[in-house]
Order: structure tokens, then C-alpha cells, then sequence
């Protein structure tokens, strides 16, 4: 079973989206994501200063198998990309909820917080996905 | 419900995640695709491959037939035991499948050939068998288990009764021994032997090899390896549209004797005659980044071109694949990613061989 921290919001994307006390959010990607791509050897996180919309592709994580996008879960400006994934992209398959954050966003103003999913629905949409 | 092996309950015994590849319920790994892959380069493993087929062909005109089925020459089989990798072509000189064949005696020849393939090839072989006295016999009775590594032999050898005639095996042979049909080859670019199982023996082999310290693989890692090892992949890397010449594999053709008269034959001579449009080569990027099959190959004046498999290989750290791109001499290209060019230098495969780079 993978794991769901009760603290976090998700999309259906399978990002995770952690509300900072300051107001920026963080986002990653779950350990039920980082467990279906397995082995990550790249990522290309976003620039600062990015432009972002909700749901919009904004940075590429690689597994041996497979590339995939990670969407931006709300509309807003990138804050910061997680610059060490450059050289240690598996620290995502080791700690996806703390070192393997991708990227920091400062959301818009009318940025949309309210589709985002908490931990007991997107634990339903996993086990809804893997059976 | 797909096709299981022999092997199926140790698979999940071992944490092995299942996929369908062609039919079959198969490992594409068993928790880290990365680490089997190292395991192979630096120890050894064993992959289950009982999902391929074993074809076992006799009868008085069993090599005349084989002569005219294969693009490659199994007059070349002259030792017992001796095996030949061959493509099988269309009268077009499509490929139809890749395949290693073994001459046990001049009476007795095997074929192994692609699990996707398979009833495809059975019916192509039995329709071009017509004319000749050949038996043709799908051995869905047996099992197969590929050791591979530079430790392979001496883990097999701690299962084997008496050994010495494995150690005695060159690359490219195959013996009898004890019931078990044992080859030196496979798909890795290790060392290693393919070991041919009744499927009632296969869950106990598999079983005494991990006892003997061999690691479960699973097929994620046989691709990385394969391409790492410059080994085309059937229907990914080549099919029918497309020639062994158009595919890196003009090796594998027999030209001479030149009256052999072999399916395909006038086609490949035409385009060697005339020079192919195409060729397969290996593309090598240092810089970040991955390539993938069907990305945009870019080759100057040239023109495009594509790649057909693409990874990140784990032995050098760095992305490599093969790309059918315009006959050329340039040793550079540029592979569209994500709508960005990033610089590969064009090189000949393998990538690596036994361990090493080749680059």
C-alpha cells in the first residue's frame, strides 16, 4: 500500500500539494506515482519565474520505462524548481513527500484551491485505479 | 487472463510486478529495474523467457529447407550443437521475425523465435514447408530460462550435476545434459548461458538457482540490457516493412553460396545493388535528458529520420537508442524533444559489451 499523508492535498494528476504557512504551495508527486514510473533517472523542473496554469504540463519526470508530465495543480508563478533533482533524480523514489518536492508555486490571486483533493478521496481514486 | 509460465508462482513469490507482454503474464521487474540491471552487468541473473517459442524441425530435407526459409546460411551449422541467429523474411525481404537456430544433428534442428510472433512464424514455416520432407513441432512442452552475467556459468554450475561440459561451451553452442538443453547465448551482452527446461522442471531449476545466489530479473531490465548490448528488438526495431539491411543486420545475411535460393533473396540483392534508403544506428546523448522511440531524428541535409527504442542506460549513465535514419555519412544529429533539439552523436552499436563501455 502506498503511502498517503492525511496533511496533504492531490490532484488527480497524482501530484501532492502542500499549503505553506506563507502562503506558496509545494508540489510533488505521490508515492503511488513514484511507484508506478519506478525508477527515476531524470526530471526537469520547472524555472523560476514560470507562468503556470492549472493543469497545465510544467515540468517532465523519467523513469527508465517512461517520461511523464507534472501538471501544475493551480494557476500561478513558479517560486522555485527542486534544482538537486538534476543530479539525484531517485530521491523522488526515496522520499517523494519531502526531499523529492519538484517544485514551489506562488499562486494568482484567483487561483482555484477548491478542486483539490484531500487525502481520503484520492485514496479512493487510487484503489479505484488499481483494480 | 493472459498465458502463464512454469515459473508464474515464483514470480509473485518473489515480489515480481506482472504485466501482459504479448499474451503472457510476465515480470517487468521485481522492485528495481535500475539494480537488476546492474545485477546482470556486475553479478548475475536469470530472466524467465518461456514465453518464446521453441520449434523443433527434422526430416531428410530439414536443411535444404531451412536454407531456403533463413536469410542467414545454416550450412554454416557444421559442428553439432553450433547455433546461427537469422532473420526470416517476406519474398519482399520484410522481416518476419529474428531467430537463433541450433543444429543438434544434420537430421535436427531448433528454432527459438519471438513469443509475439509465434503463431505468425508456425504459420509462415508450415505454409513454405509444403514441397520439402520436413516435420515441423511447436515444443509448447518446454520451458526456457536465460542465466546471464559474468558469474552465470559458476552459479549454474553449483546445480549442475557435472558441469564441465558447459564450461566447455563457446559462445554460440548448445549441448545436451541431463535433460536440459544448454546454449551459450542470449540477450544481454554477458556472458551466459540459455538453459531449455521441460516446463515440469523449470519452478525447481528456477528455485535451485536462486538458492545458488542468481537474482530474479524481469523483463524491464532485458530491454535496457539488450539495447545497451546493440540487440534489435523484434517489432520495435525492425518488422516486416522494413529489410535486414534497412536494420543494422546486413551481418546476418548469407550471400554466398550465390545459387542458394533463399525467400527474400532478389529483393536484398536489388537494394544492395542500389544502396538502402535507410540505415539503423545507435544515437549516444551525454548531455541530460532521455531518448525514446518514435522522437524525431534530425540529420542535417540528410534528412529525418526516427528513433525506434530509446532509454536511459543505467551502465554509462547516459541516454542511448537506436534511430532508423537517411543512408549518410554524418556522425552527428539532432533528436527533437518535447519541441527542443538536443545534440546525439550518431555511433555504431553495442554501447556495451561484457561490463563495459564501447563508446
Amino acid at each position: 500500500m502506498s503511502e498517503i499523508p492525511s496533511d496533504l492535498k492531490y490532484t488527480s494528476s497524482h501530484e501532492w500539494v502542500r499549503i505553506e504557512s506563507d502562503g506558496s504551495v509545494t508540489v510533488g508527486i505521490s508515492d503511488h506515482a513514484q511507484d508506478l514510473l519506478g525508477d527515476l533517472v531524470y526530471v526537469e523542473a520547472p524555472e523560476q519565474g514560470t507562468e503556470v496554469q492549472a493543469k497545465e504540463a510544467c515540468a517532465v519526470v523519467e523513469s527508465v520505462k517512461a517520461a511523464s508530465d507534472i501538471y501544475s495543480p493551480i494557476d500561478g508563478e513558479v517560486l522555485e524548481g527542486n534544482e538537486t533533482l538534476a543530479d539525484t533524480p531517485e530521491i523522488i523514489n526515496n522520499d517523494p513527500y519531502g526531499e523529492g518536492w519538484i517544485m514551489r508555486i506562488q499562486p494568482a490571486e484567483e487561483a482555484d484551491m477548491s478542486s483539490l483533493m484531500d487525502a481520503e478521496a484520492y485514496e479512493a481514486l487510487v484503489a479505484s485505479e488499481t483494480h | 487472463m493472459g498465458n502463464r509460465t512454469p515459473i508464474y508462482n515464483e514470480h509473485l513469490a518473489a515480489g515480481g510486478k506482472m504485466v501482459d507482454f504479448a499474451g503472457w503474464e510476465m515480470p517487468i521487474h521485481y522492485g528495481s529495474q535500475l539494480n537488476e540491471h546492474h545485477q546482470v552487468r556486475r553479478a548475475v541473473g536469470m530472466f524467465d523467457v518461456s514465453h518464446m517459442t521453441v520449434i523443433d524441425l527434422s526430416g531428410s530435407q530439414v536443411k535444404a529447407f531451412l536454407q531456403y526459409l533463413l536469410a542467414n546460411n545454416v550450412d554454416r551449422l557444421k559442428d553439432s550443437g553450433k547455433a546461427l541467429y537469422s532473420c526470416m523474411l517476406q519474398p519482399d525481404g520484410g522481416i518476419i521475425d529474428d531467430l537463433i537456430v541450433y543444429c543438434l544433428n544434420p537430421d535436427w534442428y531448433r528454432m527459438v523465435v519471438n513469443a509475439g510472433t509465434s503463431e505468425k512464424d508456425l504459420t509462415w514455416i508450415n505454409e513454405q514447408a509444403g514441397a520439402f520432407d520436413v516435420n515441423i513441432k511447436e515444443r509448447a512442452d518446454l520451458a526456457m530460462i536465460a542465466v546471464q552475467g559474468p558469474e552465470a556459468i559458476d552459479r549454474l554450475c553449483q546445480v549442475l550435476p557435472d558441469c564441465e561440459p558447459v564450461r566447455a561451451l563457446k559462445p554460440f553452442f548448445a549441448t545436451e545434459l541431463d535433460n536440459l538443453f544448454i546454449a551459450r547465448t542470449g540477450y544481454t551482452g554477458e556472458d551466459g548461458v540459455e538453459v531449455i527446461v521441460p516446463n515440469d522442471r523449470a519452478a525447481s531449476l528456477w528455485s535451485e538457482l536462486r538458492e545458488a545466489g542468481v537474482a530474479p530479473i524481469g523483463l524491464g531490465a532485458r530491454d535496457t540490457l539488450r539495447l545497451e548490448a546493440g540487440m534489435n528488438l523484434y517489432g520495435t526495431d525492425m518488422d516486416e516493412s522494413v529489410t535486414p539491411l534497412e536494420s543494422g543486420l546486413g551481418w546476418t545475411v548469407a550471400w554466398e553460396p550465390q545459387e542458394r535460393d533463399f525467400i527474400g533473396r532478389k529483393v536484398l540483392e536489388q537494394q544492395r545493388k542500389d544502396g538502402v534508403k535507410h540505415k539503423l544506428v545507435g544515437l549516444v546523448l551525454k548531455d541530460r535528458g532521455v531518448l525514446r522511440g518514435h522522437q524525431k531524428v534530425l540529420v542535417g541535409d540528410a534528412g529525418e529520420g526516427e528513433i525506434t527504442s530509446g532509454t536511459f542506460s543505467p551502465t554509462l549513465g547516459h541516454a542511448v537508442a537506436f534511430a532508423r535514419i537517411p543512408s549518410c555519412e554524418q556522425d552527428h544529429a539532432e533528436v527533437e524533444i518535447r519541441k527542443k533539439h538536443v545534440a546525439v552523436e550518431i555511433v555504431k552499436p553495442p554501447f556495451v559489451r561484457n561490463g563495459k563501455s564501447c563508446l
